[in-house]
């Protein structure tokens, strides 16, 4: 039976980037806000210190911050005909856990998707006409444009203090920054970080042909940095322990580096951590949210009730906390309604490795955003007639893991050990490099996440499934910008090039990226969203999902982390300027 | 005399449950948590005998990594760097009795995108593999153990175990002992493995290190320092 | 009969009153009170773990046993509601409880003693707005013979001179403020002063710097090696106000003063006290050491250890970054006396406060599980004597001994 706790004015779901970022802007403007996350408080001197915090087999290898597939995992499969099975170690993804969650150990890339971006099926549709699209990709325009979300993107950097140079301010180019961005209102909070040997000599290639390359934006910041709450961060010292770690001097932005500090001294605010919220109740009517119901490591269950519900989890998560509520239509990939799991997608990577044979790369000098990037062949930056696929990727050289058990190059056809390989580690490690793709990966009607019929978690109730593989354009504009990258690293005078395009079917046990998107889309049309453009559920007014990229419709070609940052601003901005002053739905 | 000071910072420790992960479940909005000597350091592995491995298992994998990582001009191979004193304390601990991992049934086979679906855990599989590894052996040399082979033989089992050549029930065991070897010649020594740093000598990595702000911008130059572990380098010591 | 109780009644409630105060309470007396209040920052030891403000409670370990901080609500019973104005002013001034009983120095009214009976009254003023709380308490915990009060009678006379504080006529009024605010309310030279053996103020060497358990209160006169010669009035005024100027940030037991205390004082008070500092001994600068040199094999070994443990957060240089990473380099606080605190912060390390200026409130994390003793006395050596630093080495058995005390081992 659950203990009924005190009413709160707010539950918010999860302690990440979202859920941080929202707790603060209500809990500081009075509201009685509780934090609920299912994993442990997480501290930047208690949890990783550079004294212990730069140890690759204990978080790089053996995962020490991440979710534990024992607490919650997934099945998969890559097809609808296949039986998915459990995720029993996590190895292609890695979802995080605790409070800061993946905003903890991410790389730090800090993207803005294009003004295209927004409004990509009719873009594309314009542009090539509805036949260029294949018939079961499901892609849709988002119901907010890029213009409206800037202020937001705006907010979200300057939390964040990111390094960059900026290449379009309110539509004036600039020199050094990215020609092709959206117009931005104004430059980086901070400059870019300086750039190591192998992503200068890819700059210069990169010029060579032709390109427009310019440093990666980064949330590791070039130089100390206090933000508009008050919180102050260090600089990056390029240590090279960067994803799947915590950084240990403040210059990694994370919501332990720029909210926490802030929102732990507001005396309404409460963070209850290792409690997992297993359910959100709803009223008789199904219409209403009442609370939550989450228990402790103990078992116990407890009742939270509160007036507002913020869904902050991961992304699969707010996808599971949906369907196990009964909020929203459950997808059903064979009639194409419900849309709870619609639209799963992913992202889509490759590398072109090269060995520059004689020259002093130094990859463990690294940092999670340095390095230099072309987006050229990103989006619709560039004329796709003819070529049989839509959609792009930037390319890069970006030098975040040079540390050895994940990241040791070797000749190709070097056996995989012994005296030859040996030989082969000692001379090409401090030479070796791996330039990379990161392309968009487009929704379809047969990836999507939904419940197992099968497998349970810990606590007797269905995991989530996914369904998931790569289709053909996706193959095809992998195919096309590996080969781009190749192009450059030709013009590095590289010593050895290998290029790997993206190939199915999709290895769930080989890591790409932990980009996983869609599942509750934002739109305009709740036939084919979950959630309104305030992020507010259509069916439950009083359920937000204001973050986190199961709002993607579909994946574009950078790393989430900006969007879900400036839409958690757009939904905090949406409840505080609207729905608080007018309960009910906003759209 | 006056000690209030000192006894009103740990008052407000009161407010905080000490447990071995550090704080309470409720965290109150006044002020960041702060204990003394928080944290979870790593425990470092000691020597002795070893805890997961039979002497004659201990012999075979000891032979084993010492082909995958030879000793030769280079530097120490895979024995004497420790890697099989690492994978025996891996194995002995919640790596090894996959702790973390989803065990729950059923097992099915599955497609390589589905990755590992078996029912066992790192421990048993080696415990289950080199059983049956040292049978093949002793079944192809007249009753020898694979340390009392010589290299070029052994390095014939290995690969012929690496092609699946050997009809071993885990086909993915060459893949694990070969993942377990690596990690053990370039982890930190604490583990057990890269001892002395051999690993990290060998390639030019500097350890754990965390501060290269002075050169980030010397291009195409060697990093002068010499590796440090997590329990440091013979350059704290006063001689 | 109803009538003649009621009037019973009445004059029970009244003469309660009557008896308490003979100066009207007045809405700017009790403001004022409530800020001086916070200058002697009474709640921090008269509110015990989960009681309310001001109730007592608060166990102090001294050398000499436990004394407890007694309830100071207006309580008419357990707290100081029926305490007259005199009573009041004389547990101040004279260091006497209700009844003449003699207070314990834990109580600092060696340095309250020259609070005047205006301000007193004030605070008196302010408590009894205060939410009465019933509490009783037991103060004297102290074992035979120190529980006999009268022990102290000796103490006072050796460690006690009563007396308001009387200006210096040819100082100015802020330097005055500040003399009456330091030497008084703030009382600093309780932690700040060295003690002799009775636990006394050594008054010939006023807030040169004292240790007490285990956390030495640095030298707060206007030395320029190991105090706060070097530093601007403005550099002061901010670190009381907010816990973090360009050199340093507050922690330890200067957190909770910051937070309860000096970050409410406002601006002019804040800069008497930094005048009133950089003018104790401000001529009497003795000479620098010379650093030991460079190639001594402690600070061999202890720039090694400083590059592979701290520059990543201090830098090579020392500087550290302001607002988040405190400078080592050409710091006075690296310097003191007494290296106690930086043992102490380099073996289980340190949160700053946060206020609402500085809010970041980074910490240090604790190095005594991978440093050994030898290891954190090379550092801090190397620490002492480099980028213009110069003060004595660290010695192992130091760092030994605070290990074996420090919390949590």
């Amino acid at each position: 039976m659950a203990r009924k706790l005190p009413r709160k004015d707010v539950v918010v779901i999860g302690l990440g980037w979202t859920g941080s970022i929202l707790s603060y802007e209500l809990a500081s403007r009075g509201l009685d806000v509780i934090a609920i996350e299912r994993g442990p408080w997480r501290d930047t001197a208690t949890d990783f210190p550079p004294s212990y915090a730069p140890d690759e087999l204990r978080y790089a290898v053996r995962l020490d911050l991440f979710l534990r597939n024992a607490q919650e995992t997934l099945t998969f499969r890559n097809k609808m005909s296949e039986t998915a099975l459990p995720i029993r170690n996590f190895s292609g993804f890695l979802p995080g856990n605790g409070v800061g969650g993946a905003g903890v150990h991410w790389n730090g890339q800090t993207y803005r998707f294009l003004p295209t971006d927004f409004r990509v099926r009719s873009h594309l549709e314009e542009r090539y006409g509805k036949s260029m699209l294949p018939d079961d990709m499901t892609i849709q325009d988002w119901p907010v444009s890029y213009d409206e979300l800037e202020p937001y993107y705006d907010r979200f950097e300057k939390l964040c203090g990111t390094s960059g140079k900026a290449g379009n301010i309110r539509g004036k180019i600039q020199q050094g920054g990215n020609p092709f961005e959206g117009p931005r209102s104004s430059e980086y909070p901070t400059p870019p970080l300086k750039q190591p040997y192998a992503s200068t000599l890819f700059a210069e290639a990169a010029r060579k042909l032709g390109r427009h390359p310019f440093p990666q934006p980064a949330s590791n910041l070039s130089q100390s940095y206090t933000n508009p709450l008050g919180v102050t961060l260090g600089q990056c010292s390029y240590c090279g322990f960067c994803e799947r770690f915590g950084c240990g001097n403040y210059s990694k932005s994370t919501p332990q580096t720029c909210v926490l500090p802030a929102l732990m001294r507001i005396p309404n605010f409460t963070a209850r951590t290792e409690s997992e919220v297993m359910k959100i109740n709803l009223d008789s009517t199904g219409k209403k949210a009442t609370g939550v119901t989450f228990v402790d490591s103990s078992g116990e269950e407890y009742e939270q009730p509160a007036d507002l519900v913020l869904v902050c989890a991961y992304s699969f998560f707010n996808v599971r906390l949906l369907l196990l509520s009964g909020i929203g239509k459950p997808y059903d990939p064979q009639t194409g309604q419900g849309v709870v799991g619609r639209n799963y997608a992913y992202q889509t990577t490759s590398a072109v490795n090269i060995i520059m044979k004689d020259k002093i790369l130094n990859p463990f000098i690294a940092s999670g955003a340095i390095g230099m990037i072309v987006d050229d062949f990103n989006g619709d930056n560039f004329d796709h007639s003819g070529l049989g696929f839509v959609g792009g990727g930037y390319i890069s050289a970006s030098q975040s893991n040079g540390r050895p058990i994940e990241t040791l190059p070797v000749p190709e056809g070097t056996p995989k050990w012994g005296a030859k390989w040996k030989k082969a580690a000692a001379e090409t490690y401090l030479s070796g490099y791996k330039l990379g793709t990161h392309g968009s990966s487009y929704s379809y009607r047969d990836c999507f996440l939904d419940l197992d019929p099968t497998y349970k978690d810990r606590l007797g109730r269905p995991l989530m499934r996914m369904t998931f593989d790569f289709h053909d354009n996706e193959l095809k504009m992998s195919a096309y910008i590996t080969g781009q990258l190749a192009e450059i690293a030709k013009a590095m005078d590289a010593s050895e090039i290998v290029a790997s395009p993206r190939k199915g079917p999709y290895n769930s046990t080989i890591y790409q990226t932990t980009h996983n998107t869609g599942g509750t889309v934002m739109g305009n049309d709740p036939a084919t969203s979950v959630v309104n453009r305030y992020c507010q559920s259509w069916d439950v007014s009083n359920v937000f999902i204001p973050g986190g990229a199961s709002l993607f419709p579909q994946n574009h070609g950078y790393n989430p982390t900006n969007t879900v940052g400036a839409l958690s601003y757009w939904a905090a901005a949406a409840i505080t300027d609207k729905y608080l002053k007018n309960p009910g739905p906003l759209a | 005399m006056i000690t209030r000071r000192y006894l009103l910072s740990s008052a407000a420790a009161f407010l905080f449950l000490s447990t071995t992960h550090g704080f309470a479940r409720i965290i109150p909005g006044n002020g960041l948590p702060w204990q003394p000597n928080a944290g979870s350091p790593p425990a470092p592995v000691r020597p002795g005998p070893w805890k997961f491995f039979t002497a004659d298992e201990a012999s075979m994998v000891e032979a084993m990594v010492d082909r995958l990582i030879p000793a030769d001009n280079l530097g120490p191979g895979g024995k004497e760097a420790g890697c099989a004193v690492f994978i025996d304390r891996q194995l002995a601990g919640p790596y090894g009795s996959a702790d973390d991992a989803y065990m729950r049934p059923p097992f099915m086979p599955g497609t390589p995108s589905q990755g590992y679906q078996g029912p066992d855990a790192p421990a048993a599989r080696y415990r289950e593999s080199l059983k049956a590894l040292d049978a093949h052996v002793k079944n192809g040399s007249s009753g020898k153990f694979f340390h009392q082979l010589s290299p070029a033989e052994q390095d014939k089992i290995l690969a012929d175990l690496e092609a699946g050549k050997i009809e071993l029930k885990d086909k993915g065991f060459f893949a694990l002992l070969l993942k377990n070897t690596m990690e053990g010649f370039f982890a930190d020594p604490i583990y057990g493995g890269n001892r002395d740093m051999a690993g990290w000598k060998l390639i030019g990595f500097p350890g754990a290190r965390y501060d290269y702000r002075d050169w980030i911008d010397k291009h195409n130059q060697k990093y002068p320092l010499p590796p440090v572990g997590i329990m440091g380098r013979t350059a704290w010591n006063m001689e | 009969m109803f009538r003649t109780l009621l009037a019973a009644a009445v004059f029970t409630s009244l003469a309660g009153s009557a008896f308490a105060q003979d100066v009207t309470q007045s809405f700017s007396q009790i403001e004022r009170g409530g800020y001086l209040a916070k200058a002697g920052d009474c709640v921090a030891c008269h509110t015990g773990p989960g009681q309310q403000p001001y109730a007592g409670g608060l166990a102090l370990e001294t050398p000499f046993g436990k004394i407890v901080s007694p309830n100071i609500t207006p309580d008419s019973e357990t707290g100081i509601g029926a305490w007259t104005d005199d009573e009041f002013v004389a547990a101040m001034h004279d260091g006497r409880g209700r009844n003449g009983k003699r207070l314990y120095p834990a109580m600092p009214y060696p340095a309250y003693t020259k609070v005047s009976r205006a301000d007193a009254l004030a605070i008196f003023a302010y408590l009894k707005t205060i939410q009465p709380v019933r509490h009783a308490v037991e103060s004297n915990q102290l074992p035979f013979p120190f529980n006999i009060r009268q022990s102290l009678v000796f103490w006072n006379a050796l460690n006690f001179t009563p007396g308001e504080f009387k200006p210096d006529p040819k100082k100015s009024a802020e330097w005055n403020r500040g003399a009456y605010l330091v030497e008084g309310l703030a009382h600093c030279g309780t932690c700040h002063t060295p003690k002799n053996i009775l636990g006394g103020d050594k008054t010939s060497e006023a807030y040169t710097g004292g240790t007490l358990q285990d956390w030495f209160a640095p030298d707060i006169t206007a030395n320029k090696h190991t105090g706060i010669g070097d530093w601007g009035v403005e550099d002061i005024v901010k670190y009381l106000k907010t816990g973090a100027n360009d050199y340093t940030l507050a922690s330890g037991p200067m957190s909770e003063e910051i937070v309860h205390s000096s970050s409410g004082m406002n601006d002019g008070d804040l800069k008497a006290i930094a005048v009133y500092l950089k003018g104790i001994n401000a001529d009497k600068q003795p000479p620098k050491p010379a650093p030991l040199p460079a190639s001594d094999k402690h600070m061999v070994a202890g720039a090694a250890i400083y590059k592979d443990n701290c520059a990543a957060c201090h830098l090579d240089s020392g500087e550290g970054a302001p607002k988040i990473f405190p400078s080592l380099a050409a710091s006075t606080l690296v310097q003191s006396r007494e290296p106690t605190t930086l043992i102490r912060l380099v073996l289980e390390g340190s949160r700053a406060v946060s206020t609402k200026d500085a809010v970041t409130a980074p910490a240090m994390p604790a190095f005594g599980w991978r440093l050994t003793d030898e290891q954190a006395a090379s550092v801090l050596t190397y620490i002492r004597n480099t980028w213009g630093n110069a003060a004595a080495p660290v010695d192992a058995g130091a760092v030994a001994k605070m290990r074996k005390r420090s919390a949590g081992n």
